[in-house]
């Protein structure tokens, strides 16, 4: 069957109670037929009670009990459909300026980010925070669904004046690719299916549109970095001197004969072979999970990185970056962090912080330098070891990193490398 | 010209691959919980794979209801001699003599909450700080909300509303003495992708998920087979009919299905035109509406 084929897209939704993001979900969902007739019958059963008219769909993305009764999405919560194209995932995360923190986590891994319009209040706040939050993390594609277009009367005129309150503030921005959706998530106009309401409207529906965003080309093929997770030593009969270095490649292209520096000691080798369970293999890219053995005896381990001996990342003990603070504690000046990078694994501390950002108005607070829960800054972290880093913006995991407070155990902040 | 990218089923492998390599080089003692389903199986499967050509290097731990498809046991036996390695048995036979849990009484009595004691006594007196899961996010509405290392504090607890946030693929299992977490290689994993990639790999599974001819009893909308532990009520007759199983648990509350899918091709075409969810034939999960939640805020898998 063809469709083993097919590309997984991971997606993020934001979006406040009230702009019809769980009912968009609901619609893809249903449309899509990923939602089982005991689902169905349990939200219909739910819908009942609480006297809702037909079905709730944004009763399909319930997640825990808390929310149930809260009626609000806390957390990050996954959810799966496939069409016969795509499989997709979906980070659905809340909208609220308090959980920036859940917004930050759902974007960095998304290959694009989902942002609803109540097309009655066009762009208010909560859109410019989630459009930053799509630049911030780099996510390749925003699809901006203009949703509501039924309370509007489906006017082609309220949809560009949208797209030009957008297209003001968003010029500030670094996205590579925007699009804009008419769209009706309850009635499913321009959802699944083309919307008869809208004959203005030429594009295609979102599901089409998820379905062939061009997504291969996102990935890095040119900076070649292979961070290892662990080495693989069976000693066993038939693997005697057999030393493997297992890891995922986080971008560019390794070939066998390829000259390789291992990171940060800066030996030189060649690949001798790629290796998977399945065989060798004749070229690793990003995210293939693959074992690399070297033409050398060399000392190589955990936190290590192999990149292509002309194309090495900078290796700094200081840098700048912008983070996100994730949790609840304020960050401590000059306290002890450590920092995960790849691999690696350090201790760091924030030397000082430049300015926060507001991330409602993008402006500078250069005042105020306390970094509470949902805060974005720009930091300069310092590490006791050099760290072999990218700039985010060329490399969405050799130019991240997270901080954890040794005394919680705790993440508290994400990072990306300017 | 080559292409660049990865199908989805290959990027799923990917990431498990990934996720199970981050445990071995985070923890000192992790396992694999099995329980001899395909989701456990599968893990077990991406293991062997991660290491290679080391051999798996942490032991399977299987919590035993004592409820046993014995289908199950001579498939678990099976495995662990092919793959050499190690097993663990946590007993809940063996936590109700101690009188650790009392067991339930009733119709719809089962061991299935039982196991949660005799699963944190397992990991406690193992010193295990990391338990590799089959959880998937797409079974059920509260594991929707799992981390891929999910931290559980020193009762074994998880706090769902507490949880370390987890960003690109940089995964935090840092822990104190007596907390442990649990892992989730297979949470991006759905029911289809699970039989989509056992198909395409050619896994091993236990017959028990291939159509065949047994006698059962039409219970809670589904066909619960016979058993020794198995109580007949006023009014329940047992019928001989052509059933598989989609999910394997305790044999006193894993129903069957009608069918006729006897190949993987035949279950996984049957499996993509399925109308119900595969929980929806476990009696456990009908108990309330956050009964999964509940069980899994105490340790539950």
């Amino acid at each position: 069957m063809e469709i083993h084929e097919n590309q997984l897209l991971r997606f993020t939704t934001a979006g406040s109670v009230d702009d019809g993001k769980s009912t968009l979900i609901g619609r893809l969902l249903f449309d899509s037929k990923a939602i089982f007739e005991d689902q169905l019958q349990a939200v219909e059963t739910t819908s009942k009670r609480k006297g809702h008219e037909g079905v709730d769909l944004a009763l399909f993305t319930d997640g825990l009990r808390d929310e149930r009764e809260q009626g609000i999405t806390i957390d990050v919560a996954y959810r799966y459909f496939t069409t016969p194209k795509r499989k997709f995932i979906i980070a659905d995360t809340p909208g609220h300026i308090q959980y920036t923190r859940n917004m930050v986590t759902g974007a960095s891994t998304a290959n694009a980010a989902l942002i609803l319009i109540d097309a009655r209040h066009g762009v208010i706040e909560q859109t410019k925070r989630h459009a930053f939050i799509a630049s911030l993390l780099q996510i390749p594609h925003v699809v901006v669904c203009i949703n509501k277009m039924d309370l509007v009367d489906f006017s082609e005129k309220v949809y560009h004046d949208i797209i030009n309150q957008f297209e003001e503030f968003s010029s500030k921005l670094y996205v590579k690719d925007i699009r804009f959706l008419p769209i009706s998530a309850l009635l499913g106009d321009n959802v699944v299916n083309r919307s008869t309401n809208m004959d203005w409207y030429q594009g295609a529906p979102l599901l089409y549109t998820l379905e062939n965003l061009h997504i291969s080309s996102d990935i890095n093929k040119i900076d070649a970095r292979f961070p290892v997770q662990t080495v693989l030593r069976p000693q066993s009969q038939d693997f005697l001197d057999y030393r493997g270095y297992a890891g995922k490649v986080a971008s560019g292209i390794f070939r066998p004969n390829d000259e390789i520096a291992v990171l940060p000691s800066g030996f030189t080798s060649k690949i001798k072979s790629i290796d998977t369970f399945d065989g060798e293999v004749k070229e690793a890219f990003a995210p293939m999970s693959v074992t690399l053995t070297l033409e050398d005896d060399i000392d190589v381990s955990r936190g290590d990185m192999i990149v292509k001996v002309n194309n090495q990342p900078k290796a700094e003990q200081e840098f700048s970056a912008m983070i996100c603070w994730l949790n609840n504690e304020p960050a401590k000046p000059r306290a002890k962090y450590t920092i995960l990078h790849t691999s690696n694994e350090q201790t760091a501390m924030i030397k000082s912080v430049l300015y926060k950002i507001d991330i409602n108005t993008y402006g500078r607070d250069e005042e105020n330098k306390d970094l509470n829960m949902n805060d974005i800054a720009r930091v300069t972290i310092r590490t006791t070891r050099r760290l072999m880093i990218d700039e985010y913006r060329d490399n969405r995991t050799t130019g991240s990193f997270v901080l954890i407070d040794p005394l919680t155990n705790e993440t508290v902040a994400a990072g990306m490398i300017m | 010209m080559s292409k660049y990218y990865l199908n989805y089923l290959d990027e799923l492998e990917s990431e498990a691959i990934y996720i199970l390599r981050e445990v071995w080089a985070q923890f000192e003692n992790p396992v694999i919980l099995f329980s001899g389903g395909k989701d456990s199986i599968l893990v077990t499967h991406l293991a062997k794979k991660a290491f290679y050509p080391s051999k798996i290097p942490f032991p399977l731990l299987h919590v035993d209801t004592g409820h046993n498809f014995p289908e199950t046991i001579q498939f678990r036996d099976h495995l662990v001699k092919k793959l050499e390695v190690q097993l663990l048995v946590g007993s809940v036979q063996k936590s109700i003599d101690q009188g650790r849990v009392a067991e339930e009484k009733g119709k719809n009595a089962t061991r299935n909450a039982l196991q949660i004691t005799t699963l944190l006594d397992a990991i406690e007196e193992n010193k295990i700080d990391c338990a590799i899961g089959g959880g998937r996010r797409d079974e059920e509405k509260a594991r929707a909300k799992e981390r891929f290392f999910s931290h559980r504090d020193d009762f074994g607890q998880w706090d769902p509303k507490n949880q370390r946030p987890e960003l690109w693929n940089i995964l935090n299992g840092k822990h104190f003495e007596g907390e442990h977490f649990r892992a989730f290689p297979i949470s991006n994993w759905t029911e289809m992708d699970v039989w989509n990639y056992i198909k395409r790999e050619n896994i091993e599974i236990p017959s028990l998920y291939f159509a065949h001819d047994r006698e059962v009893v039409w219970r809670n909308d589904s066909w619960i087979p016979v058993s020794e532990y198995l109580k007949l009520e006023e009014g329940e007759a047992v019928v001989t009919k052509k059933i598989r199983f989609r999910t394997l648990g305790d044999i006193t509350i894993t129903g069957g299905i009608e069918s006729d899918a006897d190949t993987l091709e035949k279950i996984a075409l049957e499996v993509a035109s399925m109308k119900q969810t595969e929980r929806g034939n476990r009696t456990d999960d009908k108990r309330s509406e956050t009964a999964m939640e509940d069980r899994k805020r105490q340790g539950y898998f």
